[in-house]
């Protein structure tokens, strides 16, 4: 039987951190630590996650677990599962959990260098789509129209101007043995993929979109609600990749609003009805593209 | 123990086949490439058993170690010039987590202008990263460098990684006959790697982590201990290699007609060996002259460059760096040595070498003679331009 949320391992490895009220990041580190147990090791760059979980002498993950260099998840990933290995230990999980910014910026040099060598590592990002430990700066997994530090609404400018970096299908393009999409919002397909993922040898990715209340100006008890509206109103999708093929894990009946979705954040109050069209344009472009490349299952 | 014929960059790899890392990460560099080349055709035939990991870049190839090491694995890479400035971010990264790795690095320019040859600014520029600094003046020395680096890094006290710098081309690329010691000699010299700084599935720790103003400077402190505490291990190392390989080193100076001087040359590196000829030739002409050959730059010698110049008239720092807008930073650091052990004796400066520059004998002859005639200065070799 495959785990889900009532099955989930009761003992816990990351509490008593720092994180904001409501933090969809820290929730992804908790649930993907319970999956892969005790005889994980974490890694995780510079961050939300290690700025909360990391402040000597309150250091709060129960497995092993080390920062690395901002750039350096992968390659730290890497080196981890060569030194055990070499040391005859193979009974481990090497986990990288990495936010955006970490991972589709300033972390997707070291990643693409793990994933060709097919390290046997898992990498998590978790996605909160801004530099939020920094203070919401932009980054390249902002959406197009979210208002940040960086991109502020103006009257000249309305927020970020660019479009998602698709780090899914990059990370696929690789021919990488497994990736994946996830939400906060759907944990039990989460909580599925971890598990998968800890079985198949070779470089693996998540990527978990993780609400970030502060950043997304959200209530602190929405972020849970909101990931899952991400996906029901077709801006996020669920999906693997897995010997060669593109799967999709998911597909709304009918997409919910998205103009209630974005007007809900604050980072988007600002959008106009053309930015809103825009935005749907894109969405509906993109599940064509999925409608016609991936497989349902 | 068996006799080849070997470039400093073939030395240093046979030296790292004995002390059987764990785990290699890999990037190409001129003039390092050499040396990731050998290992990996070692891991090829056989003959050396390690991971051998084909990184992305310099980055990665110290974060790939410093991983390594994390969980208690041997690790090594190595580097040049911007490879070396492009990890620099890791070099703080790995003394702060006290990951005792051991990187060579090929002494090269660094660009602007580009150039791939031999000056020592690279790595002098990352002298406060907290890496033991050494630096080899021939291909044995490299050999038996790889091997002491790891038993010097490794001791409990000093947990510290170490760099030890070849001077590009000059000794990265000449061949000379080394002395191979065999795998069991090396065995019974360099025990494996133990620790408890890392990741351990029976004892899970949190490791790199952060530290406040509170705990930061303590921290900083232990650091600083643990490179002081480096002299009693090279002391520790070099009685043990002597012991089972019959070479004996000096510490972290080398001294060479010092003892009766009035005039001392300070230098690092490869071009010791034309000073060393130098001195034998202005002694036969009667001069006083004498090297202080520095085979660490940290933790710097300031005790025993005090103890070789006390008595010397004058004394001359032959450098391949310029900080500009001071003077040579091996310079600045003699000065300082002085200073602490109130040796005021006139000090001059020479920058030499940059950008693979050859350094001929006629300009050391002229160094000494300047000494002599208390012409003491700043001066670029082949520019001029006498700067104090």
């Amino acid at each position: 039987m495959s785990l889900n949320a009532k099955t989930l391992n009761e003992e816990e490895f990351f509490y008593g951190h720092k994180a904001c009220a409501g933090c969809g990041g820290s929730l992804a580190v908790r649930i993907a630590l319970k999956v892969l147990g005790e005889r994980s090791i974490a890694v995780l760059p510079a961050g939300c996650m290690s700025a909360v979980g990391f402040n000597f002498p309150q250091l709060c993950f129960g497995n092993n677990a080390i920062i690395s260099t901002f750039a350096g998840t992968a390659s730290m990933l890497t080196g981890i599962e060569a030194g055990l290995r070499a040391q005859g230990i193979t009974d481990f999980q090497a986990v990288g959990f990495a936010g955006d910014g970490g991972t589709a910026d300033i972390g997707l040099q070291a990643l693409s260098g793990a994933i060709d060598r097919n390290d046997d590592i898992l990498y998590i990002c978790y996605d909160n789509e801004a530099y939020m430990n920094t203070g919401i700066q932009k980054s390249s997994l902002t959406p197009f129209g979210a208002k940040t530090t960086t991109t502020p609404a103006g009257k000249n400018i309305r927020g970020n101007l660019r479009p998602k970096k698709n780090m899914f299908e990059i990370v696929a393009a690789h021919g990488i043995p497994y990736a994946a999409t996830a939400s906060v919002g759907y944990l039990n397909d989460f909580i599925k993929k971890v598990e998968k993922a800890s079985k198949i040898r070779g470089t693996k990715y998540i990527h978990i979109i993780a609400p970030c209340p502060t950043g997304w100006g959200i209530p602190t008890d929405e972020t849970v609600n909101i990931a899952k509206e991400v996906v029901d109103c077709g801006l996020w999708y669920l999906a693997e990749y897995e010997n060669g093929e593109y799967i999709l894990n998911h597909k709304p009946k009918e997409f919910s609003d998205v103009e209630e979705y974005l007007k809900k954040q604050s980072r988007f109050r600002h959008l106009t009805e053309e930015d809103i069209e825009t935005i749907k344009r894109s969405r509906d472009l993109k599940w064509e593209a999925l409608n016609k490349n991936f497989r349902n299952n | 123990m068996a006799k080849r014929f070997l470039s400093g960059n073939e030395a240093f790899a046979y030296g790292i086949r004995l002390a059987k890392p764990q785990v290699i990460s890999a990037y190409p560099i001129t003039p390092q490439t050499i040396v990731v080349e050998k290992l990996s055709e070692m891991v090829e035939d056989g003959s050396l058993e390690s991971e051998f990991i084909h990184v992305e870049s310099e980055h990665s190839a110290l974060s790939c170690a410093m991983g390594a090491s994390a969980v208690g694995a041997r690790a090594f890479t190595a580097t040049s010039s911007q490879g070396l400035l492009y990890m620099a971010e890791c070099l703080v990264y790995a003394s702060g987590g006290r990951f005792p790795i051991v990187m060579m690095n090929a002494n090269r320019s660094t660009a602007l202008p580009w150039n791939i040859y031999g000056d020592q600014r690279d790595s002098i520029s990352q002298l406060d990263s907290g890496w033991i600094q050494a630096y080899a003046e021939n291909a044995q020395e490299s050999l038996d460098f790889a091997l002491m680096s790891y038993y010097i890094a490794e001791q409990k006290q000093v947990s510290t990684p170490f760099m030890v710098n070849l001077d590009g081309f000059v000794l990265t690329h000449t061949y000379e006959v080394v002395d191979v010691p065999s795998s069991e000699q090396a065995d019974a010299f360099l025990p494996p790697y133990e620790t408890e700084n890392k990741l351990d599935l029976l004892k899970p720790k949190n490791l790199a982590f952060s530290a406040g103003p509170e705990h930061n400077t303590a921290f900083k402190y232990k650091e600083h201990i643990g490179m002081l505490n480096v002299k009693k291990a090279v002391a520790d190392a070099e009685e043990r290699f002597a012991e089972i390989f019959g070479r004996r080193y000096t510490g972290l100076t080398e001294s060479y007609f010092t003892e009766d001087a009035d005039y001392i040359l300070i230098t690092l590196g490869s071009i010791a060996g034309l000073v060393k000829e130098t001195v034998d030739k202005l002694r036969e002409k009667g001069e006083r002259v004498g090297l202080l050959r520095l085979r660490y730059l940290r933790p710097f010698p300031n005790e025993e460059i005090a103890e070789s110049v006390k008595n010397a008239k004058a004394v001359a720092v032959l450098e391949k760096d310029i900080s500009f807008g001071n003077e040579g930073t091996v310079y600045t650091n003699v000065n300082s040595a002085l200073q602490k052990s109130k040796i005021s004796i006139p000090t001059s400066n020479y920058i030499g070498g940059l950008g693979g520059k050859n350094i001929s004998q006629a300009e050391i002859e002229t160094i000494f003679y300047d000494l002599k005639q208390e012409k003491f200065k700043v001066r670029f070799l082949s520019v001029g331009g006498d700067l104090k």
